[in-house]
């Protein structure tokens, strides 16, 4: 069969919703732009359990401490299906891992901003993990059957994360005047940058139209935006926080509120490594991969000497 | 050690293993994915840490992903669809009598 | 021993005897819990919070019942966060900072082992909360011994440099776990109603399997009778412990008055 009808074939089985696996032909370009994504995204998983594991040791209660300790350690978790998926595609973790920590990686820029207080860690929860729901549950439908798979289990996993954060962001909002003053500073800090995690203008974003037309996504960028806008709102007001946009307007016609305009220069500034804590937190991923090579390499040695052992065994 | 073992200077995440869990007693293994580990015993308890974080599974195994032997998705057809005029394999082919169950 | 403590209730002691195994388990908990997003691997990355969060949970049961037990109306969390150094009775072994993986291995598997026929005999008491709490948690702490024995026996039969580094952090360590074995008035009480384990009954048993996997893994076993550090169950610690409890209190301690929970 030449190229072009595998491709129609390909679109084919896309357009019927039948799910891509491993094994099946897909263009080559599919497949390339599915490990971008899909690295991009392991990588985001567990570069972010920096931001919040900065405040396990501090946190102000034994249940907020072991709730922030299992929801870092499901990011590794949810770090870990996406690298096996991305696997499938084959790559490797080590290839992978290799672009990330050479600079030639990209990971989500919202972990790129600093957890100054111990109120981001639960606007974190609120609204970036309430970012990355409505942008996984969308994945978990994806054309490609591993990652829409992993995103199945992580959905499953992560109900829990927005809701322990819009918990905690509710309480301090209820709270004494310095919990409140604190809560309100850190959805000032943290509301831009987090409409900024579903990437430019559908108009900007080459990559969009075409993972839509490959059944990766459903939603365009600036669509994904507006339903996280229409449900935050919401939630902010319900507890009495106020969104830092002065052109926040409830449209009654659509039915949808519209804001402000993203303040992009800071959007590709901290794509291109300029953000507050991009050398930063490469410069820890870099040291824990450093520091582990030792213990990697000894496992690996003592399963060599084992095998060796049993084959003169036996 | 020999230090001249090309091994000793290679840098890797350890092979990779399938993982399969049990969910609950009686029921069959499924797949839930696969961990990086440098022998058997490690892959048992990286798929316990990972696959396991939330009990849901009573028994794991794990297979290196090497020995897996799959087939190959153009060979749906052929493979699978001979299957497709065995209609008698199937219990819906069949009409019985039938028998309500009476509940006490 | 310290002679103040002879006039304690059995109330009392069983009080102080929850904090201590509490305190040891926190603190440790709180060490592990630092390797999180700094793991060798992701595998072990994963493997190690579910230890920490194991300890912290399990510390968190033991204060909720010292202050049922003692009765006064405290919550759990005053004892984590409003209590000072000297207050701690948490091992000196489980405060020393995390150290390499060699280091946090080694601690680790001396703790975990300790723990395994501590909570073995525990499992037995007369006093069935208490006896039901730990039995739960036994599960989890024999898990905790498979886990860091098994990489006890990779570094030390592991490369070289993995056989000195865990040999090293072993000799580091082990002046600290005389102290596991100490017992004073508050065991004594408590035994005397079975309510506590008497460590001198698993005293070797346990250096059996310290020696046994130690010795598989290649390596040196220290002096069971070298010079032992002791006081930790008095409140007296090493500096780590100051460094440890402003990080972990402080935001706690700044905001007293806040919904923390």
């Amino acid at each position: 069969m030449s190229k072009e009808s595998k491709a129609q074939e390909f679109q084919e089985r896309i357009d019927n919703g039948e799910t891509i696996e491993p094994k099946d032909w897909m263009p080559e370009r599919y497949q390339k732009q599915l490990i971008r994504m899909m690295s991009q995204h392991a990588h985001s998983e567990v570069v972010g359990m920096l931001p919040e594991g900065n405040w396990i040791t501090r946190a102000p209660s034994l249940r907020r401490k072991m709730i922030l300790l299992s929801k870092v350690q499901d990011e590794a978790g949810h770090g870990l299906y996406l690298y096996s998926a991305t696997e499938t595609l084959g790559a490797s973790r080590q290839e992978v891992l290799d672009d990330l920590l050479n600079g030639r990686a990209k990971y989500s820029s919202i972990f790129n901003y600093p957890t100054l207080s111990w109120a981001d860690v639960a606007v974190i929860g609120w609204l970036v993990d309430g970012a990355a729901i409505i942008n996984q549950t969308m994945l978990a439908r994806s054309s490609y059957g591993p990652y829409s798979r992993a995103m199945v289990r992580i959905c499953k996993e992560e109900s829990f994360h927005k809701k322990q954060g819009y918990e905690m962001v509710a309480q301090m909002a209820d709270g004494t005047p310095e919990q409140q003053e604190m809560i309100q500073d850190a959805v000032d800090r943290w509301w831009w940058p987090t409409l900024m995690m579903f990437g430019p203008h559908d108009e900007d974003s080459p990559n969009s139209a075409e993972l839509i037309k490959w059944g990766v996504k459903s939603k365009t960028n600036d669509e994904l935006r507006q339903s996280f806008v229409d449900r935050h709102v919401q939630e902010a007001h319900a507890v009495g926080l106020e969104i830092p946009d002065p052109d926040l307007e409830y449209n009654e016609e659509t039915e949808h509120w519209e804001f402000g305009e993203i303040d992009w220069d800071e959007f590709w500034n901290v794509v291109r490594g300029n953000g507050p804590m991009n050398k930063e937190r490469m410069k820890t991923r870099r040291e824990a991969h450093e520091n582990g090579k030792w213990v990697r390499k000894a496992a690996e040695e003592y399963a060599r000497k084992q095998r060796l052992q049993k084959e003169k065994a036996s | 050690m020999t230090k001249t073992d090309e091994k000793e200077s290679k840098d890797t995440q350890w092979p990779l293993w399938e993982v399969f869990t049990q969910p609950r007693d009686g029921k069959p293994h499924e797949h839930a994915g696969n961990v990086h580990a440098p022998d058997a015993e490690m892959a048992l308890e990286n798929a316990r840490d990972v696959y396991a974080r939330r009990k849901e599974a009573v028994n794991i195994w794990v297979v290196p992903s090497d020995q897996i032997v799959a087939s190959k998705g153009e060979d749906a057809g052929p493979f699978f669809d001979p299957a497709d005029d065995k209609p008698y394999r199937h219990p819906q082919f069949y009409s019985v009598p039938r028998v309500s169950k009476r509940r006490k | 021993m310290s002679t103040q403590t002879k006039t304690l209730t059995k109330k009392e002691a069983l009080f102080e005897y929850l904090v201590r195994l509490a305190d040891d388990r926190l603190i440790l908990g709180h060490r592990l819990s630092e390797w999180c997003g700094h793991g060798p691997i992701l595998e072990e990355d994963i493997a190690l919070a579910n230890v920490a969060l194991d300890y912290i949970g399990h510390a968190a049961s033991l204060y909720e019942y010292a202050v049922e037990i003692e009765g006064e109306d405290r919550h759990r969390d005053d004892l984590v966060y409003f209590r000072n150094d000297v207050e701690f009775k948490n091992l000196k072994l489980t405060e020393l900072p995390k150290g390499d993986f060699g280091f946090t291995i080694a601690r680790q598997f001396l703790f975990a082992s300790f723990s395994y026929f501590l909570y073995t005999e525990l499992s037995e008491v007369e006093d069935e909360q208490f006896a039901g709490m730990v039995k739960k948690h036994l599960k989890e702490v024999k898990y905790h011994l498979r886990h860091s024995r098994e990489w006890v026996l990779r570094l030390g039969d592991g490369t070289e440099e993995s056989h000195e580094r865990i040999q090293d952090s072993i000799d580091d360590v082990w002046t600290y776990v005389g102290e596991l074995f100490y017992q004073d008035e508050v065991d004594e009480i408590l035994q005397e109603h079975n309510l506590a384990a008497d460590t001198e009954t698993f005293k070797e048993e346990w250096k059996e399997l310290v020696v046994d996997t130690l010795e598989e893994a290649t390596l040196e076993v220290p002096d069971f009778d070298q010079f032992m550090v002791e006081g930790s169950r008095q409140g007296l610690h090493t500096e780590h412990l100051g460094h440890l409890l402003a990080e972990m209190q402080h935001l706690r301690r700044s905001y007293p008055d806040g919904n923390w929970q």
